[in-house]
Order: C-alpha cells, then sequence, then structure tokens
C-alpha cells in the first residue's frame, strides 16, 4: 500500500543523502521525494511517497527516527492531510488542437508557460487524481515531456 | 586565547577521558600526532588501520568504555570501513577519526583523498565531517555522546587538514542536547506488568538473551530475575557470558551450532523472553517455524529491532538493566507467589534435562592420535581457568571457542557476530589487553583467520604485550570446507590452502614466542608454557585434525529443532 511520509529533519549537510540511503540500503522503495527548507533555516521538511506491507511501513518508520539528523516522522497516510503536486507538461500542438488544448488547461486551472510552433508546455498543480485526470485527456494530443515534483503534504488542522 | 584545531581536538579528548587511542599517522594527521607527542593520552601505533579499528572495538569490548582510533586521510580512512562495519554490526561504541584533505580541495580528486563520510554512512551510527575549527569541540562531544548512548554504535569523525591549523577561541561544551537523538530508557510499566502476567501463566518459559546484556551491563540482573522465576536461559553468540555458562538455569547457546537442548527448549516453549536479541538469522533458522508455539516478549533499547523479523506479542523498548530492574521490582509487589511459580515448571526443568541428556557437546580425543581443536579449547578452557578474556577469529574456530570455553563473566568472550570478520581476534585481544594488562586475553584462530592481520604481531611486541593466540592450524579455510563437505559434495574449491608460513618461525621474526603442538600430549604443556610469559605475546601453532566439523549444525534454511548431530 503506498503511504505518504512527512519527515521533519536537521537541515544539516548530507541529509538528504542519508535518508535516501537509508531506503536503498534497505530495500524499501520511493516512489518520489521532495525536500525543502521551512521557516526554520535550521529544519527541512522531506515528503517522501514509498509503498509496503503494514510491517514494511513500520520498520521504514522506525529505521527513519533511529536517524540522529530527523527529528520527527508523520506517516499522512490514513490521516486528514492535504496533498500537491506540480507538473510541467510539454504537449505537442498544431492548428488543428490547439484550441482543445486550452479548454483542457482552462478547466483544469493550469497555466500555459511556454509556447512553440509545436508544442505548448503546460504547468499544473494539484491532487493525485487531478493530475491523473489531467494527463488521461492530454495523451491522446502526444505529451513530448513530463517533469514533476513529487508529493509535498500537511496535515489539515482540526476543524472544531 | 586562540587554539588551533589539533589543540582543541586533542583537550576534546581529555575531556572525554580518552586513556588511549589506537592509530596510524599520515600527512592529513600530522598536525594532531604533533600535538600528542607531549600529550598525557597514550597512542599505540598499529601496523594496519583495520587493526587499529578492531583494536578499539575490543577495547571497547571488554572494558564498555569508548574505544578511539586516530588514521589518516584516503587509503588510511578506507582501511577502517572493515573495522567499522564489524563494530556496526555487533553495537560497539568505537570513534573512528579520519583525516581529510583541506577543504578547499574536497571533490577535487586530491593526493589521498576519499569521501569517507559518503563510504561509511550506511556502517556507522552516525557521522560528521567537520568544516569549521568552530564546530570541532562540539562535534567531538557529540560524537562520543552518540556512540556511547542508547544502542552504541560507530561514529566516524572527519578532519580536514585546514580546520586542524586554523584557530579559534576554544569553547567547550558542558553539556550535549540534541532535539532529534532521544533515546529511550525506562520501559513502560504498562507492558513490564503485562509480560510478568503473561510469564506467571506460562508453562514452558525460556529466556533468549543476547549482546545486550552485556552493552547494558545487565548481567547481574538476568541472573537475579532468571534464578527468581527458574527461568532456563539460553544465550546467543553475542550474549555468552551475560548469563554464566556454569549455572544450573544455563541452557548453552542457541541457534545454527548451539546446543542441542537449547534449540529444543526455544522450539517448545510457550513463552519466549527475548532479553538484548534480535532474533538473528543464525539463531532463527528457519523464520515460521522458529518458537512456533510460543509468545514473544521482547526487550531492547532499539525500536527497529522490535518485530523486525519476528512479530512480538509484547514489546518493551528500554535499557536491559533498566527494565529487568524494573521487573524484579515489580515481582516484589502484590503477593505474587513465586515459589509456587518455581515448582509448577518441575515437569519443563525435567524435559530439558532430558534433552541435555540426549546429546551433549563431545568430542573424541585420543591420546594417540590427532588433536582435535575441541580439546585444545578445553585445555584452555581448563588452564585458565575459565577466567581468561578470549576474542576469536571467524569459522570453525569461533565455534569451537563458543561452545566449549564457557564464560561466566559477561565483556569476556570478544568475537565478531554480526560481521563474521577474519582477522578481528587478534587485533581485539591487544584492545582487550591494553583495557586489563593483568588478565590473560588468548585469540582463538584459524589459520586462514590469523593471516588477515598478522601484522599486528609488530604491536604487541612493541608493547610488550602477553597477548596469546591459539592457531588451530587444520590447513584449510574450516568452516569454508565444513560446508562443501556437507552440501557441495566435498568439492573443496578454493578452501585449502597449500601455502602456509611456518607460524613459529614467524612469530620469532617478529620477536614473539613461538610452540608447536604436534600430539595431544604437546597441548597441555604449550598452554602452560604459553601462560607463565608475561612479557612478550606468544603464539600457540596446534596441528588439528584436518577435517574435523562443528557439531551440532542447523543447516541453512532449517528450523533449529532439525540439527545434525554428527
Amino acid at each position: 500500500m503506498r503511504h505518504t511520509i512527512s519527515i521533519l529533519v536537521d537541515n544539516e549537510f548530507g541529509v538528504l543523502s542519508r535518508v535516501s540511503g537509508l531506503f536503498s540500503g534497505r530495500g524499501f522503495n520511493i516512489e518520489s521525494l521532495c525536500v525543502a527548507e521551512t521557516l526554520d533555516p535550521s529544519v527541512s521538511i522531506m515528503t517522501i511517497v514509498t509503498s509496503g506491507n503494514d510491517q514494511v511501513i513500520e520498520q521504514i518508520t522506525k529505521q527513519l527516527n533511529k536517524l540522529i539528523n530527523v527529528i520527527k516522522v508523520s506517516d499522512l497516510t490514513g490521516t486528514d492531510y492535504v496533498e500537491r503536486e506540480m507538473v510541467l507538461i510539454k504537449v505537442a500542438t498544431d492548428s488543428t488542437n490547439r484550441a482543445e488544448i486550452l479548454r483542457i488547461v482552462d478547466i483544469f486551472r493550469g497555466k500555459i508557460i511556454d509556447v512553440s510552433q509545436r508544442s505548448y508546455t503546460i504547468e499544473i498543480t494539484g491532487d493525485e487524481d487531478k493530475i491523473k485526470a489531467i494527463l488521461s485527456l492530454l495523451k491522446p494530443f502526444g505529451i513530448k515531456e513530463i517533469v514533476r515534483t513529487g508529493k509535498i503534504a500537511m496535515a489539515r488542522t482540526p476543524k472544531t | 586565547m586562540k587554539k588551533t584545531g589539533s589543540h582543541i581536538f586533542v583537550e576534546s579528548l581529555i575531556r572525554e577521558g580518552v586513556e588511549v587511542i589506537f592509530g596510524f599517522p599520515g600527512g592529513a594527521v600530522l598536525p594532531i600526532y604533533n600535538e600528542l607527542f607531549d600529550a598525557p593520552i597514550r597512542h599505540v601505533l598499529v601496523r594496519h588501520e583495520q587493526g587499529a579499528v578492531h583494536a578499539a572495538d575490543g577495547y571497547a569490548r571488554a572494558s564498555g568504555r569508548p574505544g578511539v582510533c586516530l588514521v589518516t586521510s584516503g587509503p588510511g580512512a578506507t582501511n577502517t570501513v572493515t573495522g567499522i562495519a564489524t563494530a556496526y554490526m555487533d553495537s560497539i561504541p568505537v570513534v573512528v577519526f579520519t583525516g581529510q584533505v583541506p577543504t578547499a580541495l574536497i571533490g577535487n580528486d586530491a593526493f589521498q583523498e576519499a569521501d569517507i563520510v559518503g563510504i561509511t554512512r550506511p556502517c556507522t551510527k552516525h557521522n560528521y565531517l567537520v568544516k569549521d575549527v568552530k564546530d570541532l569541540a562540539r562535534v567531538v562531544k557529540e560524537a562520543f555522546y552518540i556512540a556511547t548512548t542508547g544502542r552504541p554504535g560507530p561514529v566516524l569523525v572527519d578532519l580536514p587538514k585546514d580546520v586542524l591549523t586554523s584557530t579559534t577561541e576554544p569553547r567547550y561544551p558542558e553539556e550535549i542536547r540534541m532535539r532529534s537523538y532521544n533515546p529511550t530508557y525506562k520501559g513502560h510499566i504498562g507492558q513490564i506488568d503485562r509480560a510478568i502476567k503473561l510469564i506467571l501463566n506460562s508453562k514452558r518459559p525460556v529466556v533468549y538473551a543476547g549482546g545486550g546484556v552485556v552493552l547494558s551491563s545487565g548481567a547481574e540482573e538476568l541472573r537475579e530475575f532468571a534464578e527468581k522465576l527458574r527461568l532456563p536461559v539460553t544465550m546467543t553468540l553475542m550474549g555468552l557470558g551475560g548469563f554464566p555458562g556454569t549455572h544450573p538455569l544455563s541452557l548453552g547457546m542457541l541457534g545454527m551450532h548451539g546446543t542441542y537442548s537449547a534449540n529444543m527448549a526455544v522450539t517448545h516453549c510457550d513463552v519466549l523472553i527475548a532479553i538484548g536479541s534480535r532474533f538473528d538469522d543464525r539463531v532463527t533458522g528457519k523464520i515460521d517455524e522458529f518458537a512456533p508455539d510460543a509468545k514473544i516478549i521482547h526487550v531492547d533499547i532499539d525500536p527497529t529491532s522490535i518485530s523486525k523479523n519476528v512479530v512480538v506479542d509484547i514489546p518493551i523498548v528500554g535499557d536491559v538493566k533498566l527494565v529487568l530492574r524494573d521487573f524484579l521490582k515489580r515481582l516484589e509487589k502484590d503477593g505474587l507467589d513465586l515459589a509456587a511459580y518455581r515448582d509448577s515448571l518441575n515437569k519443563w526443568h525435567k524435559e530439558i534435562e532430558m534433552w541435555k541428556g540426549v546429546h551433549k557437546m563431545d568430542y573424541n580425543q585420543k591420546m594417540r592420535g590427532k588433536i582435535k581443536p575441541q580439546y585444545v579449547v578445553e585445555m584452555l578452557y581448563k588452564l585458565t581457568g575459565g577466567d581468561a578474556i578470549i576474542t576469536t577469529e571467524v569459522g570453525q574456530n569461533q565455534m569451537w571457542a563458543a561452545q566449549y570455553y564457557l564464560f561466566n563473566r559477561p565483556r569476556s568472550f570478544l568475537t565478531s557476530g554480526g560481521l563474521g570478520t577474519m582477522g578481528y581476534g587478534f587485533p581485539a585481544a591487544i584492545g582487550a589487553q591494553f583495557a586489563f594488562p593483568e588478565r590473560t586475553v588468548i585469540d582463538i584462530a584459524g589459520d586462514g583467520s590469523i593471516q588477515m592481520n598478522i601484522q599486528e604481531m609488530a604491536t604487541a611486541v612493541q608493547y610488550r604485550l602477553p597477548v596469546k593466540i591459539a592457531i588451530l592450524n587444520n590447513g584449510f579455510l574450516g568452516m569454508v570446507r565444513q560446508w562443501q563437505e556437507l552440501f557441495y559434495d566435498r568439492r573443496y574449491s578454493a578452501s585449502c590452502m597449500q601455502v602456509a608460513p611456518d607460524f613459529v618461525k614467524l612469530a620469532q621474526s617478529y620477536g614473539a614466542v613461538g610452540l608447536r603442538a604436534m600430539k595431544p600430549r604437546e597441548v597441555v604443556s604449550v598452554i602452560e608454557k604459553a601462560l607463565s610469559i608475561k612479557d612478550r605475546p606468544v603464539l600457540m601453532d596446534f596441528h588439528v585434525d584436518r577435517e574435523e566439523s562443528v557439531y551440532p549444525m542447523v543447516p541453512a534454511g532449517a528450523p533449529i529443532n532439525k540439527m545434525l548431530l554428527v
């Protein structure tokens, strides 16, 4: 099962290498990884999407906690949280389909950020379902290139 | 007043109470060696950096204090990797300081440069590259703190040469507080109570004690706990000595080459109390048939060890010594009838006695025949009163040492259990001898293993260490040969060492004493002669039966109750 794990780490030299080394060394799988500083420049947040059964996820969480530079590990899956990913999509265009593609981009509240004779580059942000949906709609036109950031996620604040 | 990095470094070590460093100089660490020349810390010059780390490791295992090494950059650092991985697998507190090229040259493929922090990231508990001399004192203190607390482990600190030569106003931190590192020492009382309830309702309990008992200095508490409830106790290779080997409740070692009764007791128990052990594959055999009818209680300081290989019923995260103390306190309360419980185990203990009768550790030494390796170990045991510090190499020598030398005290059996490093024993013996100059220290070795760090003979002679080496010389890589005999149709591929040195002459060439026994009747006198020498190392070359094998043996992939007995 897929899990989204948010890791608070000391912003020290080599931390990214430690965490990814842990995953590869123990045969855990990284589907995506995104990391950056927080408000406190001595602390970063890393968001990793991984998969495995309950026992594997438990081991991953515990092994991450064991790393000296890791301050806190939160497995967001199963809790109330928001997630987003940004994707840049270069789609092939010609005079016959340009309008249609523009319409799709509008519906998904995306932006065109680059234009050429034969392509549009689209910037789109959303949760997993939204990204999947726009990709499946754009595929028939011919997607030339995709770059993704990987998911970032944050727990929702309790409403009461 | 400003001080150089190397001065601050040595001062920080003194403040940590470091008394001895094992090391080997080189360009990148010359500034430190200049400070060490007249510092109140003893430096031991080894002959290979791997020897330095194993020596620091042996020192740490024997004394309980952190072992310290100092090596230079590049090849000096890479030579420590095997030693660091050895300490990592067995959770030994060792701090390794490596020289590094100046910060401006890092990443430039400079002379004697190696990314040792990158290389050792997976096999250290933590590591550091000091980029600014202002951080040096704090990093050294943190390194020792991390190495010695929680689940101990090796820490590496990489020191660029310009950091050592630059100066700053030294500030030595009084205490360490790390927001991201807070080991749990005290066990959850609720879990402890649940565990007690489970044990008191059991009819066939077994304690499975490992290296954690030794690392935590919990041997006293374990003995009291086992005696209070009359629990049979089996030890892992790393736990030997954590419970007295001659105690009536001791089942001996369990696992691949463990005793018949230990393996049978674990297979038939209804409650398994794992204390400071990690369900390693050498112990469990076929995992889904390990202790199949048992509920499992697991006491360990490292949460990642719990339910990693075997799902447990009552996990207790905490330091073994403190948790056992709490167990003992809780057992005092509530008017529990412990005497009645002890009596209720009569049937179980009878069953265990029966297993002990079925098969004991045994060998057949005919006085006119070839020397049996087990006989050598048994004579070492008898002639040292079971009181020496024994280190081993790896393979058959290691297993026979574990089977035939019974340890009653912790920190007396130093062996590379997790990584299984040949060449560990001799330098480790040197480290242990530095920790305890008055005790007898013996490395039980094979003829293959001893050649891996034989150069440390010079170290032992230089510092006049009366370390003994007992080579069980069979001309083979014995354990490999045994597997080839049992599972590969005796195809002895690359396991016969056709050329070997004359070990006696080799020892003598270093200025050590060399002794040889070719016949059983010579064994005792060789050992006695060796034990009488107090001012230099002694190598004993025992020419043993070439094709002797270690039994019992649980073949790989088999459950531990399916042992080969002969």
